[in-house]
Parts: structure tokens; C-alpha cells; sequence
């Protein structure tokens, strides 16, 4: 049954990443591509991964998409990919040597639920033995995330809030806006 | 999109269960999947589904950009401020075990209070990234 499930997530995943190469329309771009991590997200869930395919879900398929969309409503022209005709050997090539790289780096990978890999030896192993016991929390990825590495998460609230302060620095001045409007005569 | 009627009665239905549900998330996360980076992510959602259907002008009454841009900011300093509450009660820097009178409790007070403050962070930021986006589409 998973692997009837996971053949067909993985064959549609192809199909859409087929898709995406071979649409020129930008605004069809960014609906495959919200539709390829609704796809991944299930993936996810297959793998047992609920938490993840939430944010996989969320983020990829819903919020992304949306501000990609946003940007290109933005943006008044160029809605179509423009190809040129000159260098396409060196992409090609970067592609090629770089997809080889990537699948000689999955030979490093630990085998899927492998037990006796390297990253189920050591601090796991603590945490799934004393998870409950130390921290009351029944769900093991809250009382990693939250109590176990506090510290990681509260970097990574603080990068989400300086990411929001960086944006809002390059686009939120609607004084800027203003004079580059009475510029163009508008 | 203003004038879609069919738009228009989903999105009033579905918008307080996306709420509701990214509540859920939020304060089930210690018992099932979730916390407060999904729960963010969720309740944000529900707010740009709005803004996608009435308009951003709508969204921008039902919440103004200064109370997005004060809650991204509460939602880091709560976090932190856990941190130094812990480490005034005499344990380590986010070592929550100290909040309360037995370890487990605090554990519970402690993961509780910081995915608040995480679900805050997360959902200011992200509809406050979209109204920066959306802001920039000239209206037609």
C-alpha cells in the first residue's frame, strides 16, 4: 500500500517538475510549484512526518505561492519566460554535474529507518528513551523543538522576524514609493 | 475578485475554521503533530485568504500593520523573556524545568509559552510580508 502511494506521489512529483520546465507562463509556474509541495508534503506524510508536511503544506503550497503570485500581479510585464537561444550547453552541463553530485551524495545517506545509523546512536536514542520523562510532552518533535533545543529555535524565530524586518526595509517605505510615482509623472 | 459571489460566502465560512484550526494546532502541539511554526503558517493563511478575496484594504482594517509589526516583535521578545525568567529563578538560559514547582510542570509552562511565541512571530511576519508584497500591485 505505501509503495502504491509513494510511486504515484513520486511519478506525479515528476510529472509537475516536467511541467514547470516545459511551461513558459510565469503564473503557471507558481500554481505547479505550489502543487509540487502539496505533493512533497504528502511524501512526508507517508514518511511519518507529520510536523514537517504541516509546514511543508503551509508554507509551500499556500503562503509561497500566494507571495509569488503577489510579486508577479507586481510586476506589469515579462508574465512570459523570454528563452534566448545562445549558451544553453553551459546550464545543461551545471545541471548534469550537478544532479551527479547530488545522487553520489545520497550513497552517504543512512538507509531509511535504519536503526544503526549514526544519527539513531547517539542523542536520539536519549531522547526517545527519556523525551517523555524529562519533559511531560507526549509529542517527541514539540519537546526537541522546544525544550532540547530551545536555543536552535529561538535562532530560528529570530531569523523569521529578521527576515520580516529585511523585507519590510527594501519594500516598506511608502514615502520612496510615493516620490518614484510623482517621478514618473504619475 | 471583489464582486465573486461564490469567493465572497467560502471565504467567510472557511476563514474562522482555518482559525480555529491553527488554535488547535497551536496549543495541541504537545499532544498531536503541530506547534507554533505550523499554527503560525496556518493562522496567516487564513488572514491572506481574506486579503485575496476582500481586498487588502479589508485585511488591513481587520488588522492593522503596526499591531503585525509590534506582534513579530513580542513574539521573539517572549521567547527570550522565558530564557531570562528561567535564569533568574537560578537555572540555565531556557532551561524551563525551574518555572514551577516540579520540573515537568515548568517543562509544560515553558514549551507552552515559547510556542506562543512562536506561533506570534511566525504569523505576524507572514501577513505582514504579504501586505508589503500586495501593497505594490497598482491597482487597475
Amino acid at each position: 500500500m505505501s509503495l502504491a502511494v509513494n510511486l504515484l506521489l513520486l511519478v506525479f512529483l515528476l510529472v509537475m517538475a516536467l511541467a514547470v520546465l516545459k511551461t513558459r507562463h510565469l503564473f503557471a509556474m507558481a500554481m505547479l510549484f505550489g502543487l509540487y509541495s502539496l505533493l512533497v508534503a504528502g511524501l512526508f506524510v507517508v514518511l511519518d512526518a507529520p510536523d514537517v508536511a504541516f509546514t511543508e503544506a503551509a508554507v509551500g503550497t499556500g503562503i509561497s505561492t500566494v507571495l509569488m503570485l503577489v510579486t508577479l500581479a507586481s510586476t506589469k510585464s515579462g508574465h512570459e519566460l523570454v528563452s534566448s537561444e545562445k549558451s544553453r550547453a553551459a546550464p545543461l552541463i551545471i545541471c548534469v554535474v550537478m544532479g551527479a553530485l547530488l545522487i553520489y551524495g545520497t550513497h552517504d545517506l543512512a538507509e531509511l529507518g535504519d536503526a544503526s545509523s549514526a544519527p539513531h546512536q547517539e542523542v536520539a536514542a536519549r531522547y526517545i528513551e527519556k523525551g517523555q520523562e524529562e519533559t511531560g510532552v507526549p509529542n517527541l518533535v514539540t519537546a526537541v523543538l522546544a525544550s532540547y533545543r530551545g536555543f536552535d529555535t529561538l535562532g530560528e524565530v529570530t531569523v523569521v522576524l529578521t527576515a520580516g524586518i529585511g523585507v519590510l526595509m527594501l519594500l516598506g517605505n511608502r514615502k520612496k514609493l510615493r516620490v518614484k510615482e510623482l517621478a514618473n509623472g504619475k | 475578485m471583489a464582486n465573486d459571489l461564490i469567493l465572497r460566502v467560502i471565504t467567510k465560512w472557511l476563514s474562522p475554521i482555518i482559525i480555529l484550526f491553527a488554535l488547535y494546532v497551536q496549543f495541541h502541539g504537545d499532544y498531536s503533530p503541530g506547534g507554533g511554526f505550523q499554527a503560525g503558517v496556518i493562522f496567516s493563511s487564513a488572514i491572506l485568504l481574506y486579503a485575496l478575496t476582500y481586498g487588502l484594504d479589508a485585511a488591513l482594517q481587520l488588522i492593522p500593520e503596526m499591531a503585525l509589526r509590534i506582534g513579530a516583535s513580542l513574539g521573539v521578545l517572549i521567547y527570550g523573556g522565558v530564557g531570562v525568567a528561567s535564569m533568574i529563578l537560578g537555572g540555565n538560559f531556557l532551561n524551563y524545568s525551574v518555572l514551577a514547582s516540579t520540573p515537568i510542570a515548568g517543562q509544560h509552562i515553558g514549551i507552552i509559552v515559547i510556542e506562543l511565541g512562536v506561533g506570534l512571530t511566525v504569523a505576524s511576519v507572514m501577513v505582514l510580508l504579504f501586505f508589503t508584497f500586495a501593497r505594490r500591485v497598482a491597482p487597475e
